[in-house]
């Protein structure tokens, strides 16, 4: 625990309404984030991991408001985000960036490197065209782009080098925080690593904070300080990675865990499988959304949803099996 | 500094800045077809603009409705006017009305498009629902009824089937621009603090524009036959200006069609031609302009 908390979201929700009967009546929605909590501290990554489809991204971009939340607040430094007017929030763009996805279609195919990574500076107006010049070309090369390749356009680079350019678009603006939505898993194996390591040697020398997603648990248990788990638009389980790959109480992590491969032929160990798939976040189940796949599910858990309660210091799990002393008030 | 500073392999070590007009224009240089239709084009407005012939002036030497000669290379007219220099003169008409209406059409749906794509909701569906209305009205009774009030000439045709085309521009912008403002790309341009109109300018309009491109290019053919149909119908280019759809509107009867093909070969032929080089040329220009096209 160091550092003060940089990032507050509360009660966070996203709905995306998805038709309706003819005269407007039994609007049904889709609860992409149905009320997450999440504190981040300056300094630290989160990692967030989950199942495709359970809300990772819409929560990240609902953060920086790319996708505009139904309800709940971001603290950013201080201020609320999701209230600020949009100048305002323009502004703050220079703190917070984002490193999507897909570096095939996170980049514009008709601006070259030079133009891509200097449209920050562009659009903020940042210094005279030598100073924005000059930041441009060290930015490119601090990510590992050479300076010859600098006109060139998104097309002619390799998926890993796309990554180094949208990451160096994110940093020319010299932001405190970095949502990083799955920047690797489009990526191949061996280029991972790589940019995995340069994102963590941004964060170390530039004293960067992270919002890191993702669905592969390896990578986040390589970059990350804390950990939250996601479950169909709802966080499960927070705790501190050490805490959260030792000791995972939802039965949910625990079966994620169960499912992490380990590179040790004489290993046995026990599956907790999963049965049937995830359910539609149209239609969620009622109680703990987690109830019907549950190995350990009990009557209570199909009628009331579970709120996030420490079990054990700083680790937090919405499981009405896990004891522990309620605290942290509830999301349902 | 750099925490990654091993060079990328294989990168070419000198290579200069490329200017992006330069690339479009080699790129253009290597489609033959486009080539060819751009000389055409070029050899056409040529001609057209500098030819100075006289078509009005009666030859009784060679007689009315005469074959091909030295003298007159596409024969004469019923009224024994020289069928080339017609043409000529014609280019002349039906060139200005398919570039000047398209450039109109052009002019109003580009931007209509792009807002009512960029905006969707309320803008989106008043500009769309617009479009519809134009395209559902039957089109040539509307021009009929506008060049009526305003009086026929080449300038009031061209405005009229000008204004009349913009659904198409608006339709076809309005697609790409759903297509394109769903892209991560937009979504970072937002991220990074790109201000509303230099997304819908830099970041939506050129990744939505080929399509464009095209419309453009039959818009122009669509507005000379345009133009063609409503000279015939008296509204269009009046006599004896000529305009190729009047060459051979006024080429109608069974008699000429059968025994003097002198009379509406040439000017169908400089039609399809031209039209055929617009397109080329349209094509040319859409796969020039996208970096993705090897150089």
């Amino acid at each position: 625990m160091s550092g003060d908390i940089l990032l507050q979201v509360k009660g966070l929700k996203k709905y995306y309404p998805a038709g309706s009967s003819l005269f407007g009546r039994n609007q049904r929605y889709v609860k992409a984030v149905d009320g997450v909590d999440l504190a981040i501290r300056r300094g630290q990554t989160v990692g967030l991991v989950g199942e495709s489809g359970c809300g990772k991204s819409t929560l990240g971009k609902s953060v920086l408001r790319l996708i505009e939340p139904t309800q709940g607040s971001v603290e950013f430094e201080g201020q609320d985000v999701l209230r600020l007017p949009p100048k305002k929030m323009r502004e703050l763009r220079k703190r917070m960036q984002i490193v999507f996805q897909d570096p095939y279609s996170a980049l514009n195919p008709r601006m070259t490197v030079f133009e891509t990574v200097r449209s920050p500076l562009d659009a903020f107006g940042i210094g005279d065209r030598q100073t924005r010049e000059k930041k441009v070309m060290d930015v490119i090369e601090y990510v590992g782009l050479s300076r010859q390749q600098m006109h060139r356009y998104p097309h002619e680079f390799s998926g890993g080098q796309r990554q180094r350019m949208i990451i160096a678009r994110a940093l020319v603006l010299e932001p405190s925080f970095i949502v990083c939505d799955e920047p690797v898993s489009a990526l191949d194996v061996s280029i991972r690593s790589q940019v995995l390591n340069l994102m963590q040697d941004i964060q170390r020398e530039r004293g960067l904070t992270y919002l890191f997603i993702s669905h592969d648990l390896s990578v986040v248990k390589h970059v990350s300080d804390q950990v939250a788990v996601m479950y169909l638009g709802r966080i499960v389980e927070q705790a501190s990675r050490t805490q959260i790959f030792s000791n995972p109480q939802h039965p949910y992590t625990q079966a994620l865990m169960s499912a992490i491969p380990i590179p040790d032929a004489g290993h046995r160990r026990q599956h907790t499988t999963l049965e049937g798939d995830v359910p539609s976040p149209l239609d969620p189940p009622q109680g703990c959304h987690f109830h019907t796949r549950c190995p350990q599910a009990v009557p209570r858990c199909a009628a009331q949803a579970p709120c996030l309660r420490e079990t054990e210091p700083g680790h937090w799990t919405a499981c009405h099996l896990c004891s522990g002393t309620p605290q942290k008030e509830g999301q349902a | 500094m750099s925490p990654a500073a091993a060079p990328i392999p294989g990168a070419v070590t000198k290579e200069r800045k490329r200017s992006y007009w330069h690339d479009v224009f080699k790129r253009f240089s290597r489609h033959k077809l486009a080539m060819a239709g751009l000389a055409v084009i070029a050899l056409e407005l040529v001609l057209v603009l500098a030819l100075h012939l006289d078509p009005y002036s009666m030859n009784t030497d060679s007689g009315f409705g005469a074959p091909p000669s030295a003298a007159h290379p596409l024969g004469t007219d019923e009224v024994g006017r020289d069928v080339f220099a017609r043409i000529v003169y014609g280019g002349r008409t039906s060139l200005f009305v398919g570039l000047v209406s398209a450039l109109v059409s052009l002019a109003i749906g580009v931007p209509l498009g792009l807002l009512a794509g960029y905006y969707k909701g309320v803008p989106g569906v008043m500009v769309m629902r617009l479009a519809d209305i134009f395209m559902s009205v039957p089109s040539m009774i509307l021009v009929l009824v506008l060049v009526s009030m305003i009086g026929p000439s080449i300038q009031s045709v061209t405005i009229v089937i000008g204004v009349m085309g913009w659904p198409q521009f608006a339709r076809q912008l309005y697609g790409s621009v759903l297509a394109v403002r769903e892209k991560d790309y937009v979504q970072a341009a937002v991220a990074i603090g790109e201000k509303s109109w230099r997304i819908i300018l830099k970041y939506i309009l050129p990744n939505a524009f080929a399509p464009v491109i095209i419309t453009f290019t039959f818009s122009i053919a669509s507005a000379i036959l345009q133009e063609s149909s409503l000279s015939f119908l008296g509204m269009g280019v009046q006599l004896p200006q000529a305009s190729w759809g009047n060459i051979m509107y006024a080429a109608q009867s069974i008699t000429v069609l059968s025994q003097r093909p002198w009379l509406w070969v040439p000017p169908g032929l400089a039609l399809l031609i031209t039209v055929l080089s617009i397109n080329f040329f349209g094509d040319g220009l859409r796969d020039a302009l996208d970096p993705k096209t090897k150089l």
